[in-house]
């Protein structure tokens, strides 16, 4: 284990999960009015390339994230919890940003900082693509480990264990490559007192769509966001008869 | 704060033969009156008839009404019990009012006919004041839970006393505002009850008492008078404040049927952090300092033993890692929560006073939350400690205040005293001894799980726990109330001429005595309704242990 490894992990500043989302009164958007926190899947891969760091110490891991300024307290955690750097890059309109947008940024910053790695979540909760990891995959030319609920890594090959439909499938990769986190793969740790006062003091660099050249105008536009419909209120009916009835006349099934 | 739990040893204390069937055994709760061989049924009260059944009947309607002859059947035995599964009563009758009306009635009829009656809300408080000892009739509160009205602008909200807490919580964080207190039991607590009991909660240090909280209530009095005192307003200096006397005296005044509270804002920014020190000490520093650095901003401040983890970890997160890992565990964990309106402002005064006390020295190590899902789990360590104690065996609670600095020695003296006498271990009498409680308002609860179901276990307990109290002049009942658990204890925290003047009242408001009747006031005190000549011995002025 002589050499030393480099890991980007993108991270998403999305709702909270367990905050209860409402469309907002003009149904083009979600109350965003709420509590934000680090995508699930996102803080999975954190944890995982923080543990692959505790194996193998001479790991640099580098945390990004694109956005708003806002964006800065998603880094922040991640630095908290044991990432060495954080890449901001800021645009202005979180809601231009899509997945393709997104894996062009992350290409030209792996191109920028060569890892080894890229560690993201599979999906962001808020609009669940399930794209952005498959997409700069396919940019960068590199192989791709997605849903992976198990990760080994050596100095040049990565052995996954992913979820897929029949149960679980074992590939083994060469590095550079990109993994792509499932639910099961860790528990991820809370940010301790003296990580995130160290926090603090590790750098966060700046940069923007125009400096990485990259153009992130989305091509999907989104129409209408409404609410699913309501579910109906259950019946209680009195006798067999009046079931059978209800079930013809206004369910319909008979 | 405790949920439903059956930890009872169910081959003990079967006190029905009928239980067996299909090889499956219902194990019932023991009955109160087997714990407390002096208390005796007032031979004053009626027993019920059928005159009295049908009256109900055509007051309230037969859907309102649960009669069963067998106080162990089904339909009416978990009435009859209360949450912790350590007191169970006998009665045969369960009313179910929908109005301060159909309330006014019973109470009114109840009075003339000397019936004895328990008010029960929620059914979750801890001393068993809300369950009967012998057949007093349960008025249930759980059909009056409307909600009156809500002002948006002043917060305030004006409920029926039958609402249950989370549901209040619910309304009123519509507009941005939350109920004042928090606890454990909030999903099935009714807002009538909490201030029967005077809940207290986890937020006290924050928002206070319900004393405070509460601008005004509708209550129904032992001969069925309704005192309608829903006030709205946060000033109002005219006369006595009679709203206190019903605040926490647990049903045996009269029936609140509304209330009328303050609700604070809601939060916009919430901080949880968990730290590990290493010395009862060192808590109270951390404290003291929380109080000057996050001053207007600290909602909650919490602390626990290092048994406390065993217990969670054992047996209510089995697999799950502490948050807050080090190589052995420190000797006490505090919880604190901050609660403001900017986010980026409160976590800029945590981080700066979790960073000074990582620097003195005073919190060896800590975490702090980074979202809604770990705030929950950080809760949860503090939240399981009471029902991780009760899966060891037979546990036994107490909630007692004092001084900040003294809180912890309890803990320690009791279990010098008891390891002394070789009972406390695994394997001996006490299986665990454990403290924990909140810091701010100078109140523990220090629990023992025993190995059997033994209520001499628990007397010993009792007695070393309250006499040692009393000595150090704190209350043997910071939040949970008197009820029918310490009952003989009252004297321990109240001196005479105090309590003289506390059955004066009660002989007063209810001279037939059918409000909650054996509860606060042990047999020996009951107030005799007759020529409001009050019958009151053992007063001597010395504090005298249970036999």
């Amino acid at each position: 284990m002589s050499k030393s490894l480099r890991i980007i992990v993108p991270v998403k500043r999305v709702i909270d999960y367990a905050v209860k989302v409402r469309v907002n009164p003009a149904k083009t958007d979600v109350d965003r009015n709420v509590k934000h926190s680090m995508n699930p899947f996102d803080e999975i891969a954190v944890e995982e390339a923080v543990r692959i760091k505790e194996r193998l110490p001479s790991t640099e891991i580098i945390a990004v994230s694109c956005g708003s300024a806002k964006s800065q307290e998603t880094l922040r955690t991640a630095l908290a919890m044991g990432a060495d750097k954080a890449i901001h890059v800021e645009v202005a309109d979180d809601s231009k940003l899509q997945p393709l947008g997104v894996a062009k940024l992350l290409k030209a910053i792996a191109e920028e900082q060569k890892p080894d790695l890229i560690i993201l979540g599979k999906q962001a909760i808020d609009d669940d693509s399930n794209q952005t990891g498959q997409m700069l995959a396919g940019l960068l030319n590199w192989p791709q480990a997605t849903f992976a609920s198990k990760v080994e890594i050596t100095d040049t090959l990565a052995k996954v264990t992913r979820e897929v439909d029949g149960g679980l499938e074992t590939i083994s990769s060469k590095l550079p490559a990109i993994i792509t986190t499932d639910l099961r793969l860790n528990e991820p740790r809370y940010a301790s007192l003296p990580n995130i006062m160290k926090a603090k003091k590790k750098p966060l660099t700046k940069s923007t769509p125009e400096q990485l050249k990259v153009d992130i105008t989305p091509r999907l536009e989104t129409i209408k966001v409404e609410e699913p419909a309501k579910r109906q209120g259950g019946k209680k009916v009195e006798s067999v008869d009046d079931l059978i009835d209800k079930l013809k006349n206004e369910a319909k099934v008979l | 704060m405790f949920s439903r739990v059956n930890y009872i040893s169910r081959a003990f204390y079967r006190t029905s033969s009928v239980a067996r069937s299909a090889g499956v055994v219902h194990g019932r709760t023991r009955l109160s009156v087997t714990k407390y061989p002096e208390l005796k049924r007032d031979s004053r009260f009626q027993s019920l008839n059928d005159k009295h059944i049908d009256y109900f009947r055509a007051v309230l309607g037969e859907n309102s009404v649960v009669y069963d002859k067998d106080p162990e059947s089904d339909a009416i035995v978990h009435y009859n019990t209360d949450w912790f599964n350590l007191y169970r009563g006998t009665s045969s009758l369960v009313l179910f009012p929908s109005d301060t009306a159909q309330v006014s009635s019973i109470l009114k009829y109840c009075n003339e006919n000397r019936l004895a009656v328990v008010p029960q809300g929620g059914n979750t408080g801890v001393s068993g004041g809300a369950v009967p000892v012998f057949d007093e009739i349960i008025i249930k509160m759980s059909r009056m839970d409307r909600i009156r009205k809500i002002d948006q602008v002043s917060g305030i909200a004006v409920v029926d006393a039958g609402v249950i807490l989370e549901n209040l919580d619910n309304a009123v964080s519509e507009h941005g505002y939350m109920v004042p207190i928090d606890l454990g039991a909030k999903g099935s607590c009714h807002i009538g009850g909490n201030i029967s009991t005077n809940a207290g909660g986890l937020r006290y240090v924050r928002y206070g008492s319900l004393h405070g909280n509460v601008l005004g209530l509708e209550v129904v009095l032992p001969d069925g008078t309704v005192l309608e005192n829903l006030s709205t307003l946060r000033k109002d200096n005219t006369g006595y404040d009679l709203k206190q006397l019903f605040i926490g005296s647990e049903g045996t005044l009269g029936i609140v049927t509304g209330v009328s509270i303050l609700t604070p804002q809601r939060a916009k920014a919430t901080n949880l952090s968990l730290i590990g020190l290493d010395s009862y000490e060192d808590i109270q520093k951390a404290f003291v300092r929380a109080k000057a650095d996050l001053s207007d901003i600290l909602s909650a401040f919490e602390f626990w033993d290092k048994d406390c983890i065993e217990v969670v970890s054992e047996k209510m997160l089995p697999g799950v890692q502490f948050p807050l890992s080090s190589e052995k565990p420190y000797e006490f964990y505090a919880l604190l929560e901050t609660q403001g309106s900017r986010k980026e402002h409160d976590e800029a005064k945590l981080e700066s006073y979790l960073e000074s006390l990582l620097e003195d020295n005073i919190a060896k190590d800590g975490v702090v939350s980074q979202d809604i899902k770990q705030t929950q789990s950080l809760w949860a360590w503090r939240e399981m400690i009471p029902e991780g104690m009760t899966k060891y065996g037979p546990a036994i609670t107490y909630d007692v205040s004092m001084d900040i600095p003294l809180l912890y020695k309890l803990v320690m003296d009791t279990r010098a005293h008891f390891e002394k006498k070789g009972m406390i271990g695994p394997d001996k009498d006490y299986v665990k001894l454990i403290g924990f409680g909140h810091v701010g308002d100078g109140n523990l609860h220090i629990m023992a799980a025993t190995n059997r179901n033994d209520y001499d276990l628990q007397k010993q307990l009792d007695d070393f726990v309250y006499t040692w109290t009393a000595k150090h002049s704190g209350s043997v009942s910071a939040e949970h109330g008197i009820g029918i658990s310490k009952i003989g204890y009252l004297p321990y925290s109240k001196k005479k001429p105090v309590l003289d003047l506390m059955a004066k009242l009660k002989a007063q408001i209810d001279p037939r005595g059918i409000m909650n009747p054996y509860k606060i006031f042990a047999n020996k005190y009951i107030l005799s309704a007759l020529g409001c000549k009050l019958r009151m011995d053992v007063y001597t002025g010395t504090r005298q242990s249970r036999e």
